[in-house]
């Protein structure tokens, strides 16, 4: 294992009661890089977007963040703590549970004052970011009576606050109306120069190319593949088999003879 | 409108008020939250004044109501505490309606029977039941109810005039353990987390009932309704603490905003500690 990985996981493992999320799951995210995390719901995205943020810890296995190891114990040491905050932010799925401050400023002024910056620049950098993110008139507003694609700009905003060099989201479309996605979609692309690790989990094939170098590909909880976006694409029967294309991908597919029928069964 | 009048075509007025009823109550709760805290942020008295400076003071006030041993003194107390709130812009329908009220019923549900349990000087025979209520078990109950509502009228007042997260900031100021004053914070976050299920689960029934339930479907709809609810809520919560930890908390009550005591701060503190100070010099 090396310093070169954002993240390297080595067999982890993670049950919630009764049920498997993560079964031997290794893999590695190098610096820099965009990947998406593909999967069926249920397939251990979401979970996995959580351990990688140390909000869960794995149960078996090792995941080293920055490449030293991510544990309980570490993180309750306040230097630690601070330190990997500053670094890892995650955008939940449903920005309602993400969204607690009564109004959007002071929702954004949150995580920096978490992380004990000093109140001038917290003051500068909320200002910078309601304006990047076009939400200024919206800064005294209550966060939970905005519109969803609001909603979803400022949880954005309250994460990239603190700059993290790697950031997590968690389908980051989902419920939101076409133009609130074209522009979180639009947001991915244009942070492709900014040089962060991003890692997006999502079932939209449509998004994966234009937001992701390299694809990883979970079912039940075990990782089904890894590839570039247009290898994991075209790979038709491996979409079928992890529950990711609907029917008409399948026709298409079979007129085309990319189908292995034995995996159908 | 229409769905209201269907239903109280079909099952009567006391019929719809359960599922109803209980929709409209979750959303004026919420929609009072709201009103609060427009009010703490606005002007008057008490908002202007330094939130720890405002949480010592009202902390004297509300021991001085319970040092008190003289009715005289406690409605002097009480006419404080409203001119505090007529000074802060805070109606007194508003205590009536979330404090005074709500005090009465419980607090009156204990005061009762001292006034017919308490030995003394009898006042009056009740009739039918020939209980005598005496005069020292209506001094006995009235300390109760009286102390009660001036307590309470106090305790909102603050909350009614200071930002939730600076009453947190107040308490951790003037020394009270961070594991209390998260638990508190937590507490009511998670309260909004609940009632926002709450609507949302009993809007989507509201929506999917559409024949005649007898009393036993309907308590069963709201039992089960309720076990869901609190399953959901629970997750819910859970997902909000994680996003919460997730930004860097750790318990601790961090603000952008900084506290500033002026002299009128001062002022009012010393006011507030004389009255307590005063009571206990005059042995009343």
């Amino acid at each position: 294992m090396s310093a070169d990985y954002a993240f390297e996981l080595h067999d982890v493992g993670y049950a919630y009661p009764q049920v498997s999320a993560l079964d031997g799951l290794s893999m590695r995210v190098p610096y820099g890089q965009r990947i998406a995390l593909l999967g069926a719901n249920g397939s251990g995205k979401s979970t996995l977007l959580r351990l990688l943020d140390a909000l869960y810890f794995a149960q078996r296995g090792e995941i080293r963040a920055f490449g030293t190891p991510l544990s309980e114990a570490a993180m309750q040491e306040e230097a630690v703590n601070f330190a990997f905050r500053r670094r890892v932010g995650l955008v939940f799925q449903n920005p309602d549970v993400q969204l607690f401050n009564p109004t959007v400023f002071d929702e954004l002024a949150f995580g920096p004052l978490q992380l004990g910056w000093p109140k001038g620049l917290i003051r500068e950098r909320v200002a910078a970011m309601l304006e990047r993110f076009s939400i200024a008139p919206l800064k005294d507003r209550a966060p939970h009576r905005l519109s969803g694609g609001e909603k979803k700009r400022v949880a954005l905003a309250a994460v990239l606050i603190v700059e993290p060099e790697v950031l997590l989201l968690d389908e980051p479309t989902a419920a939101l109306d076409p133009q609130s996605q074209g522009e979180v979609i639009r947001f991915l692309v244009e942070g492709r120069e900014s040089g962060r690790t991003v890692i997006t989990a999502t079932h939209d094939l449509d998004m994966v190319e234009a937001i992701a170098d390299r694809v990883f590909v979970l079912a039940d909880g075990r990782l089904a593949a890894e590839g570039t976006p247009a290898e994991i694409l075209r790979d038709h029967a491996l979409l079928h088999a992890c529950q990711l294309n609907h029917s008409h991908w399948q026709v298409q597919a079979e007129e085309e003879g990319h189908v292995h029928h034995q995996l159908d069964r | 409108m229409e769905e209201s009048s269907f239903v109280r075509e079909r099952h009567g007025h006391g019929r719809r008020r359960d599922l109803e009823g209980f929709t409209r109550g979750l959303s004026g709760v919420l929609e009072h939250a709201l009103d609060a805290e427009a009010l703490a942020a606005g002007g008057g008295l008490l908002q202007g004044i330094d939130p720890r400076i405002k949480l010592l003071a009202l902390l004297a006030l509300i021991v001085s109501a319970v040092l008190t041993r003289s009715l005289v003194s406690l409605a002097l107390l009480f006419a404080l505490a409203l001119a505090l709130a007529l000074a802060s812009r805070v109606g007194l329908a508003r205590l009536a309606g979330q404090v005074w009220l709500g005090v009465l019923l419980f607090s009156g549900v204990i005061a009762l029977p001292a006034l017919v349990m308490v030995p003394g000087e009898a006042l009056v025979q009740l009739p039918l039941l020939h209980w005598t209520v005496t005069l020292q078990g209506l001094r006995s109950a009235a300390f109760l109810l009286g102390r009660a509502e001036v307590c309470a009228t106090f305790a909102l007042l603050l909350i009614l005039t200071t930002p939730w997260p600076h009453v947190l900031k107040a308490l951790r100021a003037v020394g009270v353990p961070l594991v209390v004053v998260a638990i508190l914070g937590l507490t009511h976050r998670y309260l909004f987390v609940l009632l926002q299920s709450a609507l949302q689960s009993f809007e989507a029934r509201r929506s999917r009932t559409l024949g005649p339930m007898d009393s036993a479907q309907r308590r069963r709809a709201i039992a089960g309704g309720a076990g869901a609810l609190l399953g959901k809520a629970y997750q819910l919560s859970g997902e909000v603490h994680l996003a919460m930890v997730s930004r860097g908390y750790r318990g601790e009550v961090h603000l952008l905003d900084d506290f500033r005591t002026r002299p009128r701060d001062w002022l009012l503190l010393l006011a507030a500690l004389a009255v307590p100070a005063l009571l206990l010099w005059s042995g009343r």
